[in-house]
């Protein structure tokens, strides 16, 4: 799973029925001290998930097991809000 | 997923059988900055997409597969919306 | 998938069974302008494809699916498509 940071969203009209009524959020990815990594992730969002927000994402094979997301295009979900991370030195 | 760019259309006579009927799409996978991302994919088309659009793509087999109505196929990519707008926060 | 081109075979006397009768080539990955770019891989081909032609192939898990309902077979890569053209806008 990664640590990331919401930063936008996606609309689609046109797309794979099995995405109708998911919100699609762009999520930059971070590392666990919350600074920005250079990747990004189209995710579909389970959590109800808000701009700025840090979360939890799964992706691959294992994003179809989040909410509602069975059986679904989906590879990569919100499944989370990140409330802290603690790094121990 | 990931968002693309069409920059392109395969062309191939002798593919697998899977493929057979699918529209290929050539597609530059993009930084939300819209610069490039790496070297170009090739991704079946479920949603009737086309050169220019900008693109949904997902990149997981299952996911790709099903979109085009060909499970158990190798098949590691699919377009699967068109996007009308991305906002970004940032 | 991905655009590559043919650069060479490997042949290889014992190996797992699946990969018995089957061709083994090395593939180039190519860049937006058809140049070199990457490290050369072994993929398993499915198609006929022969040296100096343009190829795409399939990555991952899903790439031992070329051969299904027949057989599984444990590769990675796939070379699941010749490629007559690219029409580049």
């Amino acid at each position: 799973m990664l640590l990331g940071r919401v930063v936008g969203t996606v609309v689609a009209t046109r797309k794979d029925p099995r995405l109708e009524g998911k919100k699609l959020l762009v999520v930059r990815t971070i590392d666990p001290s919350g600074k920005d990594q250079a990747g990004y992730l189209v995710a579909v969002d389970t959590v109800s998930a808000g701009f700025k927000e840090t979360v939890l994402l799964v992706s691959g094979s294992s994003a179809r097991m989040a909410g509602g997301c069975k059986d679904c295009p989906v590879d990569t979900a919100i499944i989370g809000i990140v409330d802290s991370v603690e790094v121990s030195t | 997923m990931l968002i693309g760019k069409v920059i392109g259309e395969v062309v191939a006579t002798r593919k697998h059988a899977s493929h057979e009927g699918q529209k290929i799409l050539y597609v530059q996978m993009l930084n939300l900055d819209g610069s490039g991302r790496g070297s170009p994919r090739l991704a079946v088309d479920a949603v009737d997409a086309g050169v220019g659009d900008d693109v949904l793509v997902a990149q997981e087999g299952w996911s790709a597969m099903t979109s085009v109505g060909k499970p158990y196929s190798p098949i590691d990519m699919a377009v699967v919306g068109v996007i009308d707008q991305v906002h970004l926060s940032e | 998938m991905q655009l590559g081109r043919v650069v060479g075979q490997v042949v290889a006397t014992r190996k797992d069974d699946a990969l018995e009768g089957k061709t083994l080539l090395l593939i180039q990955p190519l860049d937006r302008q058809g140049r070199d770019r990457g490290r050369t891989l072994v993929g398993v081909d499915a198609v006929g494809a022969g040296p100096g032609e343009t190829i795409y192939w399939c990555r991952g898990r899903e790439a031992s699916l070329a051969w299904h309902p027949h057989q599984t077979v444990p590769t990675e890569c796939a070379i699941v498509g010749i490629v007559d053209s690219v029409t580049i806008d």
